[in-house]
């Protein structure tokens, strides 16, 4: 059966370049009739010049000493000789040559992959990329022996421009981010270090073995030629890395410490090669010292400036999907025109375009995302994952065909065999030395095995043969040598290591990426043990790497969020609505695709899965496990589903994972930002922190009678204030309410007002408030702005003894009353789906039974004992506030009704408290001391947000009631 | 030794964070003191994990809890020669890091997770997208899944079972507490 296939397979790919081939030859030369008679068809006669120029390029792709001129002239002649009559039929071959030969070319590629994945159990033994350069090779044979000359090759301007783009691009938009800034220390350090060390070695050993006469006279080169070779064929390619990795499954880590190295390389490899070659050119004898540094300046420069023009243009890029929505058609467009031009525009200034590509995918995926619509996003994923797949195929086959062609390259067994010894050996030794530095630094110390893999992964390609080809023979006189040495190698790391290199792993027992879906169990447990970790380091104040990312965080929400996100997204909590949907489609094409792999898999063999093509494993996987589980990589999830896995199974399991995921990607979204949307956190902030208070309050409760209680309060005032700054406006809008609270003034004009009231009244903050509570309400009820204000914390003073149902007492006590009240709150400053999440606060808030009056004059003792520890701690939720408050003020704006600041922001808030009013006033009726059981239930309702408000607002509130005792009275 | 520098290193931080924490100056923390963590407020199993710092019955704790605690989730390294205080099975063993986990859902201490334990921690953990059927049917399945002996119940064994696959010792592992 595989032989079948296989040979099936070549027989097709060679007749389709044996046709190509005698397209060409058909079409050879007769160079004077290229002059273009009279007769040809103008569009003919038009192109036939312009075809040469525009062929260069474009025909890179197949590029043939002879050929620009032969079919020119087949197609003048054609024309020539059917004279000046009307011509029924033309033969337009000039007209559509490019383009005819590069879909030839991709249609044989594409045919290639599809009969190679014919056979599973070959297609599991053998890399795909192993099978590519086969093929080329065969190709390539037939063409040349067909020919005599080798006319197709691997153009290096074809291969930086358009091939090793549409990878690159691929590779660092769809780049696990967090996965690989979590990793990038280890990453530089192999990337640069790593590949410093490669490049001299290698050079140097190489340069040694020459004058030790190992390697033949014939290859001429010096001591510059040896390093500069050194130099590119050092470097870990990515094309090759991800030919491989993704059919081996090694673990996420293992997997982006290589790949990422093989990326960020890039912009070494650019400089040493650089360097050298103009050291070369200029000869050895003319290098100064201050060339060495200006060598070093080049790398900083190359690197840096590579990074930057990516991320300028991740910002640019981000910021025009912010206004596609009327033209979602081109969505996709400008993210690959974008993305590219990151690409040219450091290949125009000579930086590392690699570089600047993945950093541009990197930095503008989040936003992107957020930004375009779900269809584009998908065509997004397809386009690119198609493009990078043909191009990697396209690169592997070139590879086979250009190591035919005898006449470019010349051999030497010395060479051949110490380069290849010597790359494999210094990547083994510089993996080992840094690994051993690294692992000082590591939570998760990289072990021998991985030491192993990531050694023997440091795989060649196609960058180091585009590189050597590159090389200008005037120069550079062992070019021959070099070319031959690098196919070589390149083929070696390629195909041999990546033969062996499953076997490896499997016999190391390498920990795998995970196929499997990942267990319910699991998937809580984890997230459980995220929340704990979290916990923890904040509990520990450690502020090393999550510190930053943090602030980055931070500065992300504020600012780059905010310019670069639609306002939509921004702003709209519909963006939950959004992603429940795009949760079910990816759950529905999960499914579907997972049916798809399922059931080729059963009717071919079981192991295809491994085999399922990197584009479309990657994207939907990719996809969900960016959502749900931060860290999966994508490339090989979808990989091993074992085919006796039924669909249903799988339906019910993504079903009920999808169910999962909601919270989880909320919450994640939070922690782990790659792709979070700002209403989500909130919400979740608020909802989290909702649930908090209320346990604390009841726990509160139920420890009442303690010793602590006094401490505790005032600890709790301290803890929810910063709580609620650090969470954000929401908590502060549910909490709102409550009359007093500092934060209710727009967070700035809070901080300054409340950080100086501070210290005085947070003693009598408790007191005050009862007390104060009690007479206000009869008095400020008459008063029509102010005492809207009024009116809500009156019916909270009535009660002195309940503190928390007090305020809400009033809403309550009119039962008819109360919905209004909530309703308008709610529809002011409470989303809809805060207002079910409130409801339910309240609800289970009222299954507490308490009684309210314990807890006033223990909360007045507490507000009394909270004063002076309380400062400090004020100044810093202050502090906190200020900073968040640029985003919350608008949002907080609207719950400000309560009392709180009325003084300083009626202006502000007087509009709400007229609304407030009418409410207010109808509730008002009631006695101002409501009746304690009416109070305490509604109390409990809203206590624990309205509790611990009171907690928070406390030493505001000290102030407050002051200042309003002599403008009421 | 870089170890032993970074672990003093660590202390001396981690002994600052206690005091800065300690605002009673008592030399022990209470529960308010890590309530007062803004953090812990928008941390869906804060106040659990805060629980976890208290032996059973107490309401303070002092530098030495702290750092066992928090030992916890040193990384499991080859050189333990660090240990600051680990007597027995080191507190950051696997075993142990599960426990602490399992500890959290694990409320009322009889070794183990009801479905009503489970369901707390899980409507802790999911928003209020997710109805009550929901999240029962998903506690049902997980408990389901774990659970061999047939109690309904999942027991520290079962929970370490369901896993056995998971990278504990990375996962619940904090870099800075070499």
């Amino acid at each position: 059966m595989r032989c079948l296939s296989f040979l099936l397979f070549i027989k097709v790919a060679s007749d389709a370049a044996t046709d190509l081939y005698v397209i060409g030859a058909s079409l050879s030369p007769e160079p004077g009739v290229s002059a273009a008679p009279a007769v040809t068809s103008p569009v003919a006669s038009r192109y036939t010049p312009a075809r040469e120029e525009y062929g260069h390029p474009g025909i890179a792709l197949a590029r043939s000493a002879e050929e620009p001129s032969a079919p020119s002239t087949e197609d003048g002649e054609s024309s020539h000789h059917h004279g000046g009559g009307y011509k029924i039929v033309q033969w337009e071959w000039s007209y559509v040559q490019t383009p005819y030969i590069i879909a030839s070319w991709l249609l044989v590629a594409s045919v290639a992959k599809i009969l190679f994945h014919f056979s599973q159990r070959f297609t599991t033994a053998v890399p795909e990329s192993c099978m590519l350069i086969l093929l080329g090779l065969v190709l390539g044979g037939v063409v040349l022996i067909a020919s005599k000359k080798q006319p197709y090759q691997l153009d290096p301007g074809l291969f930086f421009l358009f091939l090793l783009p549409t990878i690159v691009g691929d590779a660092g938009y769809f780049m696990p981010a967090r996965l690989f800034f979590d990793n990038l220390g280890a990453i530089l350090m192999y990337a640069v270090v790593g590949t410093l060390w490669n490049a001299f070695c290698t050079g140097f050993c190489l340069y040694g073995v020459k004058m030790a006469g190992a390697i033949d006279e014939k290859v001429d080169a010096g001591l510059m030629e040896f390093l500069l070779f050194g130099a590119l064929i050092s470097a870990v390619d990515p094309v090759a890395v991800i030919a491989v990795f993704e059919e081996v499954h090694v673990n996420e880590t293992l997997f982006i410490i290589v790949f990422g190295e093989s990326l960020v390389n890039d912009a070494v490899t650019v400089v040493l090669y650089k360097v050298y070659i103009s050291f070369v050119e200029v000869g050895p004898g003319n290098v100064y010292t201050a060339d060495y540094f200006k060598g070093i300046v080049s790398f900083l420069i190359v690197s840096i400036g590579g990074t930057l023009v990516g991320l300028i243009f991740a910002v640019i890029l981000a910021f025009v999907t912010r206004f596609t929505k009327k033209v979602r058609i081109i969505e996709p467009l400008f993210i690959f025109l974008l993305v590219y031009l990151a690409y040219l525009t450091a290949e125009l200034f000579s930086l590392s375009a690699i570089l600047s590509m993945t950093f541009c995918g990197i930095g503008c995926k989040k936003y992107v995302e957020a930004n375009i619509s779900q269809k584009s996003r998908t065509t997004v994923k397809y386009t690119m994952k198609t493009l990078a797949s043909i191009a990697e195929t396209i690169i592997f086959i070139f590879l086979g065909i250009s190591a035919v062609d005898k006449s470019k390259w010349a051999w030497d067994t010395g060479l051949v065999v110490s380069t290849l010894i010597f790359i494999l050996v210094f990547r083994a030794i510089g993996v080992v030395g840094q690994t051993w530095f690294l692992n000082w630094f590591r939570l998760v110390p990289l072990d021998k095995i991985d030491q192993v893999v990531m050694s023997y992964g440091g795989l060649r390609g196609a960058v180091a043969f585009a590189l050597v080809v590159l090389l200008d023979k005037k120069h550079v006189k062992a070019k021959d040598y070099f070319v031959a040495t690098t196919i070589v190698v390149v083929f070696f790391t390629v195909m041999f290591q990546g033969l062996t290199i499953k076997p490896l792993v499997k016999w190391l027992k390498v920990p795998r990426s995970t196929n499997r879906k990942p267990t319910i169990n699991e998937e809580i447990h984890e997230r459980a043990f995220d929340h704990i970790l979290t916990a923890v380091e904040d509990i520990a104040g450690l502020n090393g790497y999550h510190h930053w990312r943090d602030k980055w965080e931070q500065f992300d929400k504020n600012y780059l969020s905010k310019l670069l996100l639609r306002k939509s997204v921004y702003h709209k909590s519909e963006l939950w609505e959004a992603y429940q949907k795009i949760n079910i489609r990816d759950a529905i094409s999960v499914i579907d695709q997972g049916g798809n792999v399922l059931t080729s898999a059963r009717l071919s063999l079981p192991s295809m899965a491994s085999r399922t093509s990197f584009p479309e494993v990657t994207n939907v996987t990719n996809y969900l496990r960016e959502n749900g589980s931060g860290v999966c990589l994508d490339l090989q999830v979808i990989d091993t589903v074992p085919g006796a896995k039924i669909e249903e199974e799988l339906e019910t399991h993504h079903v009920l994972a999808g169910n999962l995921y909601k919270p989880r990607r909320r919450y994640q979204s939070h922690y782990s930002r790659h792709f979070m949307t700002v209403d989500e956190k909130e919400r979740q902030d608020r909802e989290v922190f909702q649930r908090n208070m209320r346990n604390r309050l009841e726990s509160f409760k139920s420890t009442r009678y303690k010793r602590h209680k006094k401490d505790r309060s005032q600890k709790k005032r301290k803890g929810s204030d910063a709580k609620e700054q650090d969470a954000n406006e929401k908590p502060r809008r549910n909490v709102s309410w409550q009359d007093k609270d500092p934060v209710v003034v727009p967070m700035a004009h809070g901080e300054d007002i409340h950080d100086p009231s501070e210290p005085d009244k947070d003693d009598d903050v408790g007191i005050t408030f009862v007390a104060r509570k009690a007479p206000e309400t009869p008095k400020e009820r008459p008063k029509s702005v102010p005492a809207a204000l009024d009116v809500c914390q009156s019916p909270v003073a009535a009660p002195p003894s309940l503190t928390c149902g007090e305020k809400t007492l009033p809403w309550k006590n009119g039962v008819g009353s109360l919905p209004p009240c909530v309703s308008v709150e709610a529809t002011k400053i409470i989303p809809i789906d805060l207002q079910q999440a409130w409801n339910q606060s309240i609800s289970s808030l009222e299954s507490l039974a308490s009684p309210p009056e314990p807890l006033h004059p223990r909360i007045s003792a507490l507000s009394r004992l909270g004063g002076p520890l309380r400062t400090p701690a004020k100044g810093k939720s202050g502090a906190g506030a200020g900073s968040g408050s640029n985003t919350g003020s608008p949002s907080s704006g609207p719950f400000k009704f309560p009392a709180g600041k009325e003084e300083e922001e009626e202006g502000t808030l007087s509009q709400q408290q007229q609304e407030m009013q009418p409410l207010m006033s109808s509730l008002r009726p009631p006695p101002p001391p409501p009746p304690p059981p009416a109070a305490q239930s509604a109390g409990k309702r809203r206590n624990p947000c309205v509790y611990l408000r009171s907690l928070v607002t406390v030493p505001s509130s000290g102030g407050e009631p002051q200042s309003r005792k002599p403008t009421q009275l | 030794c870089v170890c032993v520098t970074v672990s003093h290193s660590q202390i001396t931080r981690l002994y600052s964070r206690f005091h800065s924490l300690d605002k009673g100056e008592n030399g022990a923390l209470s529960r308010e003191d890590f309530q007062r963590i803004p953090e812990l407020a928008i941390n869906p199993l804060g106040d659990r994990i805060i629980n976890a710092f208290f032996p059973e019955g107490e309401d303070q704790v002092n530098f030495r809890g702290f750092m066992r605690t928090l030992a916890h989730f040193r990384p499991v390294e080859d050189n333990e020669k660090n240990k600051v205080l680990t007597p027995g099975e080191p507190l950051n063993s696997r075993t142990n890091k599960l426990l602490f986990a399992f500890r959290l859902y694990d409320l009322d201490r009889d070794d183990k997770i009801s479905r009503d334990e489970l369901l707390q921690v899980l409507r802790m953990m999911v928003g209020v997208n997710i109805s009550d059927e929901q999240l029962g049917s998903i506690a049902d399945r997980t408990i389901q899944e774990a659970d061999t002996n047939g109690d309904m119940c999942i027991s520290f064994n079962e929970f370490t079972k369901v896993l056995e696959k998971v990278d504990v010792e990375q996962k619940m592992s904090i870099r800075f507490l070499h």
